[in-house]
């Protein structure tokens, strides 16, 4: 695997310039575990591709990327070699797809790889460890390339005027609470956003028609991997994310997470049983909302893979 | 006491903070907490039971020299990873990755409490994820129903029936997973000498064994 070093900073500067010249932007893209077909997330997976295809976002998987090893590893793990498994994947989209911004889906796979980054970037030490372990498997590490959530890249390189000109059916009438949650939002979060009060999501849903509710636990945790381990600690929060999107008259939560996504979703049922609710709300990802929007199919929005079936937006696409 | 953990407190006698400053991830940090309580007031898990001693109070402990305290205390263990306590400390302590930081210390001393649910949930997660690069997640949940034995490892399947059937029904549960099949990386020998590699010099670093 080794390369001569020359050529590749030669192909990653014409990479670049060619994405500039063609204004189509190329992007390597980390998918992660949960995206994958039959995964927890595949339906994620399938409106983003309708998504990018209507943006004309050009999205080549990192070839043989690996898992970030999520935030609840961190026991096991311990640090270098969680940092490893991230810098594996640095490595991999360096050399294949050189010059291109790595750009996640996932909030965790996003946080992990950014995370890494940064302490490669600060620690010489760190970073000769990560060389060293990373020599086993063939590889090596020149450059890290920037990480950037696919939030990012819709509203920093693309930006909302841009989202908004494919807009064909705007999604008028319906109400949505934007469901920012932890990963995209802290420690890094979205440039220019508030941790307190991110906006960025109910932008994004404005910018296709509907209407973002205001609520108060629009940062709130949903438990994240507790809703394995500690299911009445997490429960108990969902409870709370849930409630206040009814009070406040949303009809679906819309989340840039697949954690947030499933947690929220998955366990109403159980939440009813346990505090006799009555929620049956849809959650759905802000790539859904946008491919229902550009005039996409149910199924081209993925509205398949959501277990609590958001009917409305079903009659919306069939329409 | 284990090996470890005795060879540990041998090595640092009296000064606990230098111990965690050495071997705890983010470590180094405890020693500018100014007892705010921010940290507290923010925790997510704050008002649920488990939650012994919050943050600002693990911290001071630290300094107050209380090892065994400290390191056997099922607080760390409640961590969200929800970066709530990390962006509103004042003085900008990495607290997350700082109460990261002790529990690993304290489960590779063999002093975390034992049968954490968030633990177990822990070794079993990164040992599924590197074992082919890639999480299979059905093999992930059986492991965690299973945990406390086969009978308790049914009844909790039943109890989350209707949770498994929704997802198998909208596509996103691959029942096939079980047995192994699913999604992996194609290098997963380079992966595993990788991982070995950085286990070695982590251990090297810290001067800890090396624990696979």
């Amino acid at each position: 695997m080794a390369r001569n070093e020359n050529e590749v900073s030669a192909e990653a500067h014409v990479s670049e310039a060619n994405g500039q010249r063609s204004g189509r932007r190329q992007y390597a893209f980390y998918p992660g575990c949960s995206s994958q077909k039959g995964a927890s997330a595949s339906n994620y997976l399938t409106s983003v591709e309708s998504m990018c295809k209507v943006l004309d976002i050009k999205i080549t998987e990192i070839p043989d990327w690996n898992c970030c090893g999520a935030s609840i590893s961190y026991a096991e793990a311990g640090e270098l070699p969680r940092h490893v498994m991230n810098a594996r994947n640095f490595a991999l989209a360096e050399q294949h797809l050189p010059g291109q911004d790595i750009v996640a889906t996932c909030a965790a796979c996003w946080l992990g790889a950014r995370e890494t980054k940064e302490r490669l970037e600060h620690s010489s030490v760190l970073l000769a460890d990560t060389q060293e372990a990373l020599k086993e498997a063939g590889l090596q590490i020149r450059a890290i390339p920037e990480i950037r959530h696919m939030v990012e890249v819709l509203i920093e390189d693309l930006g909302y005027e841009e989202l908004k000109k494919p807009v064909k059916k705007p999604l008028q009438g319906m109400k949505f609470a934007g469901y920012v949650g932890c990963q995209t939002n802290r420690p890094f979060g979205i440039h220019g956003e508030s941790f307190e009060n991110p906006v960025y999501l109910d932008k994004l849903i404005e910018t296709v028609g509907g209407e973002a509710v205001p609520y108060d636990q629009k940062v709130t945790c949903c438990g994240g991997a507790l809703a394995f381990s500690e299911p009445d600690k997490a429960q108990a929060q969902i409870k709370d994310i849930i409630e206040s999107a009814y009070d406040n008259g949303a009809e679906m939560l819309v989340t840039p997470c697949p954690l947030c996504q499933a947690n929220t979703e998955i366990y109403q049922s159980q939440i009813n049983k346990k505090y006799g609710t009555k929620f049956n709300m849809p959650v759905l990802y802000y790539s859904q909302l946008m491919v229902l929007a550009y005039g996409g199919t149910a199924k081209e929005a993925g509205l398949d893979g959501n277990v609590i079936r958001a009917r409305k937006l079903e009659e919306f696409a069939s329409k | 006491m284990s090996n470890a953990n005795q060879a540990m407190a041998a090595r640092y006698k009296n000064n606990f903070l230098k111990e965690i400053e050495e071997q705890a991830e983010m470590g180094e940090w405890v020693k500018m907490c100014m007892q705010c309580g921010v940290c507290s007031g923010s925790c997510p898990t704050h008002f649920h039971p488990g939650w012994e001693h919050p943050p600002q109070e693990i911290f001071m402990m630290i300094r107050a020299g209380k090892r065994e305290e400290v390191l056997t205390s099922p607080s760390m263990w409640m961590c969200t990873s929800c970066y709530n306590c990390y962006v509103r400390c004042p003085r900008k302590l990495p607290i997350t990755h700082i109460m990261h930081g002790i529990a690993e210390y304290a489960y590779r001393l063999g002093l975390a409490p034992k049968m954490q649910p968030t633990l177990h949930l822990s070794q079993t997660f990164w040992r599924n994820c590197t074992k082919t690069g890639r999480v299979n997640e059905v093999r992930l949940t059986q492991s965690l129903y299973f945990k406390d034995g086969f009978m308790a490892g049914i009844k909790k399947g039943l109890e989350m029936k209707d949770v498994a059937l929704g997802l198998i029904k909208a596509k996103r549960l691959n029942i096939l997973e079980a047995l192994g099949f699913g999604h992996k990386c194609k290098d997963q020998q380079g992966i595993q000498k990788m991982l070995a590699k950085a286990r070695e010099l982590e251990a090297k670093r810290k001067n800890r064994q090396v624990t696979a």
